[in-house]
């Protein structure tokens, strides 16, 4: 049993797919049409606050004091500050004075963050350990304190105080940096530029770059956003420039006359919040554009998936149960997924299939061929966005489709399911015997010592050497083969009729596979549970199964007894099939469990 | 778990220590003429000198730092430059308001963000799009323009609450829940935000992760998976947030503070700074990275109370 049959998988197209897939910043800006408006907006803005001497009628300063107050007039279309000044005038020239130190901070910020982000990620070694102690470090600073610190230091000038905010939200960019380039250094196509000897600045510059580029473009929006937030704050509450015209400091004096002229407070209060907004709305749209979210598709909610089920009862006009007793008898079932946008998609296009009791079903077929789909239709356990669009799926002659929540779920309670990998498939955060016990304490009533002594039962009988041990342990203090073992315990545990295993081996090492599938088969022996197995090797088939059904783009092109179909195929997709599996070779590396603390970078 | 709160501890000593050190050598370099500035122009070249002896500053940067360390470590921060207060003191009469703001914006924040977030990404649908939109503009409005809004119409205009002062618990129960309570809104809006986009977003994670699939074909009931195994899944992203946004806190107070005349913590900072009163700026330093440390302790403490892997790393 060790033979694996070599099925092309989506796996190896992703590192292409992350190429071809190049940021194109203006049309995905261009593509969301709140982002494009945010975008418009934005550079109207700026566009207005640079040629402020330009366009602005009157100088900042400019004052007729006995026009204070006055409200808008030809010339002067925003009225009359507290000091006679022309509101417009002040507001255009303010805001080179508000955006000009949000330019600041970001330049500060990005000179610091990007270069020390590339070295961190590109080299990593002590400059990455250092790097990062500096990062955590002033990132557990309150930036206000240490602005109103560095203010007693530096004295009360805004523009210092902006290249102190741009060390101050440096990590930020750092950590984007260094996450996104430590995590290409890897990839195939910067080591075969590596091979191939180009100097590091190139490949930092040609793959490293264009990888970063996006997330710093939406890192600059949402960072301005929060500079000029905080400039206009520490303005506002009176620590700023002096006379020095600002958005903020024109809130600032807005504010306390506000009963005379309430105006004033809403149009630097507009700059400001438009500005703010059109950034934020700007970054949140090149991201959702770039990740394609947000046409994400919508989950139904609980309303919809009653008018579904209603709406399917009434077009089929209930189905007769025409006298199948199998364990399992699934006829012409479809599945279909919901698109962001056009039609739904069907991916198991009319499927028949029967298990008996103890029988060792096999479903076999390449990536993508719907067999996973067909089992997660049985299951109740379609993702997100995938339903089951017609047929029908009696286990022991009960209906499932459109039975309602209820009903489906005591037809299911003659199923244990056994998943692909052993590791995401334990709650993290329960220990074994916590989550093992729960199916019989909380759905068949079973004391907490009931159920304890029940699943060290099943432990020792899915051939685990110490059930106690393992019984208090978490996950992640126990193998991938032992947690697969854990696994088929778990399926056992409601005393199922019919276990419906999706590729139950493909995760795990070679030798502890045959464990596995030994443990499968002498289940059925000892209990006569009927099982379907889902997979892609078609050792394992030839190995475990009494029957085999051959699946391929959403149908069962052939079916029958294992040493029939697989030593007189009379298909031809299932004579490639066979003829693909080489001898002695393992296609997919065993499972390693990912590391924690890569997510923090993400 | 206990070599765990270990390592923790020592790293936050020494994280005290070189923001301790850094802040002081930052402001010593930039007072260099304290006593002139204390006496006057007018006052003579050994009056100046002798203030700043009386003071310490003669010495070495190293020895006055040393000095200051061994008395800070004792709880002893020195006296105020310039009122000759004491910092503990000064500080210690300030801290309630700055507490009451803190803990009020916690609750509310943890509370309401948890609740929204869990019910927008366990019922999606048009909760779940309100959610999405608040997020979005919790975060793209400035925080102090929000406080002004509010100011405006609950204070001036509808008169609901005083637009400023502050009445301490002790006085009357009443008058401190109205003082207090606009503020806390003003704070807490943008956190509520933050937490319930983040909590909306890990309940969806979690929810479609393989473990709760496969509880789910045990015939657990929907409720016990929910309450049980995805809430606890998805909590512990939600604290780091709410961590992370007490250090903004103490800089959203300042502001809050400013604005509501609350004779706070940060309305001190403000006016100490100002003066540039280097042993009550290094107090208030030292406190804000003290509360920065603890909350950080709570935040690990609780991630790895709800997450076990998260103890050994």
């Amino acid at each position: 049993m060790s033979q694996q049959a070599v099925i092309p998988t989506e796996e190896a197209d992703a590192v292409g797919a992350a190429q071809t897939k190049a940021p194109g910043i203006l049309r995905a800006i261009a593509s969301r049409p709140l982002a494009l408006a945010a975008a418009i907006v934005l550079l109207l803005i700026v566009v207005a606050v640079v040629l402020a001497p330009v366009i602005a009628p009157f100088g900042p300063n400019d004052a007729i004091p006995r026009n204070a107050f006055q409200g808008p007039q030809p010339g002067h279309w925003l009225g009359f500050d507290t000091a006679g000044r022309d509101v417009l005038s002040r507001l255009l020239h303010g805001g080179q004075n508000t955006l000009g130190g949000a330019v600041i901070a970001l330049l500060v910020a990005l000179a610091i963050g990007v270069p020390s982000g590339l070295l961190a990620g590109y080299y990593g070694g002590w400059f990455d350990s250092a790097s990062n102690w500096v990062t955590n470090f002033v990132m557990s600073l309150p930036a206000m304190i240490v602005l109103l610190a560095s203010r007693a230091v530096l004295g009360p000038t805004v523009w210092v105080l902006m290249v102190v905010l741009g060390f101050l939200v440096a990590p930020s960019f750092f950590r984007l940096v260094r996450g996104a380039v430590a995590a290409v250094r890897n990839e195939l196509y910067v080591d075969a530029a590596r091979v191939a000897g180009l100097p590091d600045w190139r490949i930092i510059g040609r793959h490293v770059l264009t990888v970063v580029r996006a997330p710093v473009i939406i890192q600059i929006a949402l960072v301005a956003g929060i500079a000029i937030g905080l400039q206009a704050g520490l303005e506002f509450i009176g620590i700023g420039s002096g006379n020095i015209p600002t958005w903020g400091a024109m809130l600032n004096e807005a504010f306390t006359s506000f009963n005379r002229a309430p105006l004033l407070l809403v149009w630097p209060g507009l700059a400001l919040g438009l500005t703010s907004a059109a950034l934020v709305l700007l970054a949140a749209g090149i991201r959702d554009a770039l990740d394609d979210r947000g046409a994400e598709v919508r989950g139904q909610t609980a309303r919809e998936r009653r008018d579904l089920v209603d709406e399917r009862r009434r077009e089929r006009g209930g189905t007769p149960a025409d006298g199948r007793g199998a364990l399992l008898s699934i006829r012409g079932l479809r599945v279909a997924y919901r698109q962001p946008s056009g039609p739904d998609v069907e991916v198991v296009h009319g499927v028949d299939l029967d298990v008996e009791p103890g029988q060792i079903v096999g479903l076999v077929g390449e990536s993508g061929s719907g067999k996973s789909q067909t089992a997660f239709s049985v299951l109740g356990i379609i993702p997100e966005g995938g339903y089951i669009a017609g047929g029908s799926v009696l286990i022991k002659g009960a209906e499932l489709v459109d039975a309602g929540r209820a009903r489906a779920a005591a037809g299911r309670r003659a199923l244990g399911y056994v998943p692909q990998e052993p590791m995401s498939n334990l709650d993290p955060s329960f220990t074994i015997g916590a989550q093992l016990t729960e199916p019989l304490r909380f759905g068949r009533r079973m004391s907490r010592a009931q159920a304890r002594a029940r699943i060290l039962e099943l432990l020792a009988a899915v051939e685990i050497a110490d059930p106690e041990r393992v019984f208090a342990s978490y996950p992640h203090e126990i193998s991938g083969g032992m947690a697969q073992r854990v696994l088929i315990a778990g399926a056992l545990s409601t005393d199922p009729e019919l276990i419906i295993a999706d590729e139950p081996t493909t995760a795990l090492d070679v030798t502890v596979q045959a464990e596995v599938l030994g443990i499968l088969r002498r289940l059925r022996d000892e209990r006569g549970v009927g099982v379907l197995i889902v997979t892609h090797n078609l050792g394992v088939v030839a190995d475990l199964c009494d029957r085999v059904a051959v699946m391929s783009d959403g149908r069962v092109v052939e079916r029958g007894d294992v040493s029939q179909v697989l030593t007189a195929p009379a298909e031809d997709y299932t004579k490639r099939l066979i003829g693909a599996v080489p001898d002695e070779t393992i296609v997919r590396a065993p499972w390693r469990e990912p590391a924690l603390s890569g997510k923090e970078n993400s | 778990m206990l070599a765990f709160l270990a390592r923790r501890l020592g790293a936050s000593v020494v994280l005290l220590f070189v923001t301790s050190f850094v802040t002081f050598m930052l402001l010593s370099l930039a007072n260099q003429d304290v006593g002139r500035q204390l006496l006057g122009i007018n006052a003579s070249p050994e009056a100046v000198a002798a203030k700043n002896a009386s003071l310490g500053l003669d010495r070495p940067l190293l020895v006055q730092y040393a000095d200051w360390l061994v008395r800070a470590a004792q709880g002893d921060f020195g006296r105020s430059w310039f009122s000759s207060e004491y910092v503990t003191v000064a500080i210690g009469n300030r801290l309630p308001v700055t507490l009451s703001l803190v803990i009020g914006v916690t609750v509310l924040t943890a509370v309401v963000g948890y609740l929204l977030g869990v019910w927008a990404g366990v019922r999606r649908g048009g909760i779940d799009r309100f959610v999405q939109v608040f997020s979005v503009a919790g975060y793209a409005l400035p925080g102090f323009l929000v406080t002004i809004v509010i100011v405006i119409v609950f204070a001036v205009q509808l008169r609901w609450f005083p637009a400023i002062g502050y009445i301490p618990i002790t006085q009357s129960v009443g008058g401190w829940l109205s003082t207090i309570t606009l503020p806390v809104i003003a704070l807490s809006i943008s956190a509520i935000a933050g937490i319930a986009q983040q909590v909306r977003s890990s309940v969806i994670e979690v929810a479609r992760a393989d473990y709760i699939r496969t509880l789910a074909t045990r015939g657990l009931p929907r409720r016990l998976i929910l309450f049980r195994h995805v809430l606890r899944n998805a909590s512990a992203p939600a604290l780091t947030v709410l961590g992370m946004q007490f250090v903004g806190l103490l800089g959203g107070a300042v502001i809050v503070e400013q604005i509501f005349g609350l004779p706070g913590i940060g309305a001190m900072t403000i006016q100490y700074t100002t003066r540039g009163d280097v042993p009550v700026i290094m107090g208030l330093v030292m406190l804000s990275a003290v509360g920065v440390v603890i909350i950080n302790l709570l935040v690990d403490l609780g991630i790895g109370w709800l997450l076990p892997k998260a103890r050994i790393s």
